[in-house]
């Protein structure tokens, strides 16, 4: 009797199951087909690598036997050369040209005019013809170029995405001055996330105590005044703070106006236009885990302290603050994490040197189509952020933010 | 149980329907151009005739430029434009690329009917058109003269705005800092040279704001929040005429350049592209577009044709080519990518 009740348990939690996992199975296909294949595919191009070595067979695979000293052998040269007259025959010569110009500039002319100047027949031993048609054949860093693209992998873009590079001998250098951008706009785009978030605590936790403490009425209205600009598109919040903070907006007008100001304050397309903006667009983020938070916290606790002889600002530092911590928690992850993505609040009222990781992903990605580049930086943005997820659990505790 | 059925069926038939819609027909002819004042004029005088006359179904859609934008729509398999114009250089590095499709200048009329500079394998020319400096003329009465004025911040307060990129800004650094027009690609040319308008471009970089489009440069002016733009000679005329601004352009020392239709490779709609070539590149139709915005025009016989009364306002007016600096595509073609890096990395600083 008992071993049958035992079973039928068995058979009904395992049917649970199953009926739980059917009704997930589509959300995860969905995850799978929509977000971890195509951001997985996306990073992987950025250690992929293989424009070239379908389209320059024989010249990477003889080139696999150069050791990076000196300069390649006399069949290396005859196999770039085969290899560059069919590539132009076929027109697929373009492809492996803007992959070699994405490691040294200047090689898409290197190879097009290379092309052009060959003759039909060699005439003359192959590196004698190379040479002749153009010297930077005879230079050692154009054939590491082309070891460093033979592929199936390389660390040409991820190494470019933090300001590094390889020469020919494979020793890692730093990028040139003017091209090593990225480590500097890693470290701006931490400091804004950064100061929006604590702008955004700063503002968000008194709207918040404000919300949680107001009588049913009021504070059903003001929570529809914090989230009505949340329902609203994110482009015409921004495009709306554009109009304001120009020359000629709203706020330089009421300044004049109002006798504040001579001249118009300089409040677009700089850094100060970048923290409002995007502390205008992510602070309901922050306020409502931690009204929720709030909203459950006993009043009686407070009331208790002061009984027991507290002041005020006491209990409020002593027994409320402490109890609100998972909320903040919640609301500093969510701004934090959301503002490090952010590239077209700040690409719309930002200056030049105000553009986060983000726009350059979107950069590479969208305008010159470089998907190496656009997977490394998204690579570098995800590695440096799954580290600070991994110290905020060490200090604070991830099963300490609570939504509500 | 019965509403889980019908549920289910209905998400059925739902499936099948949207999969039996999506199947493509035959997209309509989609040609590509820059947007803004310049596209409306191009409704007018191309777009809606070319229609009536042919009765060919066009749709006209707008982007920005950028080599990169051409070769993933061809590299990505999913190409869906038909006629593309393009730059100058995009014209040499998409036709060096594989990106257009060669044309048949027997169905246009002939190399000969044309500007020399607008004739290509892959394009025809389009418009001539020049980059000049731009101000309103009710905010600045003291006109300012060349591109060293555009650098002095003194006499004339206020931000500039620039095109975003290198090309026609490395130029313009250069004529401001006092190399004759002849000198400046030969210049541009060595380390040195770039070294030096990169130098002269650093010390305005704090008043710079920049452009991407078009329509952006007179909607700055006009909002105040650039003194002085460089521009497209037609948005500043456009502005003008439909807006009734008092811009003003400067046109010594001013840049220009060809811009051309092309057909992307493996377009299905190649047939009906050749017919809109062939329209736009009527002298017929081409004397129209000066009225509506002062724009050269390729064909030598429409020059002829143009209503006397814009041609001093036209690019290809003699007295206006003359103090103009030609945008050398060749320089472009060979260093556009590793400019547009140098570029990059010192707007980011």
């Amino acid at each position: 009797m008992g071993a049958e009740l035992a079973r039928a348990l068995a058979r009904t939690e395992r049917a649970k199951r199953v009926k739980a996992f059917a009704l997930i199975a589509p959300l995860f296909v969905f995850l799978l087909v929509s977000f971890i294949g195509p951001i997985g595919a996306l990073l992987s191009k950025s250690f992929i690598d293989t424009d070239v070595a379908p389209i320059l067979p024989r010249t990477c695979a003889a080139i696999a036997r150069w050791n990076g000293e000196g300069l390649p052998d006399e069949a290396t040269y005859a196999a770039l050369i085969e290899d560059i007259r069919s590539a132009a025959a076929a027109g697929t010569l373009a492809r492996a040209a803007t992959r070699l110009n994405y490691d040294i500039s200047g090689y898409r002319t290197l190879l097009f005019s290379t092309a052009r100047r060959l003759p039909a027949t060699n005439t003359a031993p192959a590196s004698a013809i190379l040479r002749s048609i153009d010297d930077k054949w005879s230079d050692r860093e154009t054939w590491g170029a082309i070891a460093r693209a033979a592929g199936p992998a390389t660390s040409l873009f991820l190494l470019a995405a933090v300001d590094l590079r390889r020469d020919a001998s494979g020793a890692i250098l730093g990028a040139p001055k003017d091209e090593a951008i990225f480590v500097r706009v890693l470290a701006r785009t931490f400091t804004i996330a950064a100061g929006v978030t604590l702008l955004c605590l700063a503002l968000g936790y008194p709207l918040a105590y404000v919300l949680a403490h107001a009588p049913a009425r009021i504070a059903s209205t003001l929570l529809v005044f914090v989230l009505l600009p949340f329902w609203t598109s994110l482009l015409v919040r921004t495009s709306a703070w554009i109009v304001l903070l120009q020359r000629e907006g709203v706020v330089n007008s009421a300044l004049a106006q109002a006798g504040l100001v001579h001249a118009p304050l300089p409040l677009l397309f700089n850094r100060f236009a970048v923290f409002v903006a995007m502390t205008h667009v992510l602070l309901p983020f922050m306020v409502l885990p931690l009204y929720a938070v709030m909203k459950t916290i006993p009043a009686v606790h407070t009331r208790a302290a002061l009984s027991l002889g507290a002041t005020p600002g006491t209990a409020f530092r002593r027994v409320y603050a402490p109890q609100t911590l998972p909320g903040v928690g919640a609301g500093v992850l969510m701004v934090f994490i959301q503002a490090l993505g952010y590239y077209i609040t700040p690409a719309l009222v930002g200056g030049a040197n105000d553009q986060m990781l983000s726009y350059f992903v979107s950069f590479y990605a969208a305008k010159t189509i470089n998907w190496g580049m656009a997977g490394a930086l998204s690579l570098v943005l995800l590695a440096a952020t799954m580290a600070l997820y991994y110290l905020y659990d060490r200090l604070v505790g991830i099963d300490r933010v609570r939504m509500g | 149980m019965r509403k889980t059925r019908w549920f289910g069926a209905a998400a059925v038939a739902l499936a099948v329907g949207t999969c039996a819609a999506g199947s493509a027909s035959a997209r309509d002819l989609s040609v590509v151009s820059w947007g803004g004042a310049y596209q409306d004029a191009q409704k007018e005088v191309y777009f809606k005739p070319f229609m009536e006359k042919t009765k060919v179904r066009m749709v006209d859609e707008n982007w920005d430029g950028g080599i990169g934008v051409l070769r993933a729509k061809i590299q990505g398999g999913a190409n869906n434009w038909d006629v593309v114009q393009v730059e100058s250089e995009e014209l040499l590095l998409g036709c060096e690329e594989g990106l257009f499709e060669k044309l048949d200048w027997g169905k246009l009329g002939g190399r000969d009917k044309f500007l020399k500079d607008a004739v290509n394998d892959c394009g025809v020319g389009a418009i001539v058109y020049n980059f000049v400096l731009a101000y309103d003329g009710d905010r600045i009465k003291d006109a300012p003269k060349s591109w060293a004025d555009f650098w002095d911040t003194k006499k004339y307060p206020g931000k500039r705005a620039l095109r975003k990129g290198p090309k026609t800004n490395l130029e313009i650094a250069l004529l401001a800092d006092g190399v004759p027009a002849g000198d400046v690609y030969r210049t541009l040319a060595t380390p040195a040279g770039v070294d030096r308008a990169f130098n002269k471009l650093s010390q305005l970089k704090s008043d710079l704001i920049w452009w991407e489009k078009g329509s952006q440069p007179p909607q700055m002016l006009a909002a105040g929040e650039a003194a002085m733009v460089s521009a497209y000679n037609g948005r500043i005329a456009a502005a003008n005429k439909n807006d009734k601004k008092n811009f003003k352009m400067s046109w010594p020392g001013s840049l220009y350049t060809i811009d051309s239709w092309v057909i992307m490779k493996g377009s299905p709609n190649r047939a009906q592209a050749e017919q809109f070539l062939a329209f736009v590149s009527d002298p017929q139709n081409q004397k129209n577009l000066p009225t509506h915005i002062p724009y050269g025009v390729t064909q030598v016989a429409a020059t002829g044709m143009v209503d006397p009364s814009v041609l001093p306002d036209l690019p290809t007016n003699p007295a206006n080519l003359k103090s103009a600096l030609y945008i050398n595509d060749k320089f472009w073609l060979e260093n556009l990518d590793k400019l547009n890096q140098r570029f990059n990395a010192w707007l980011a600083k």
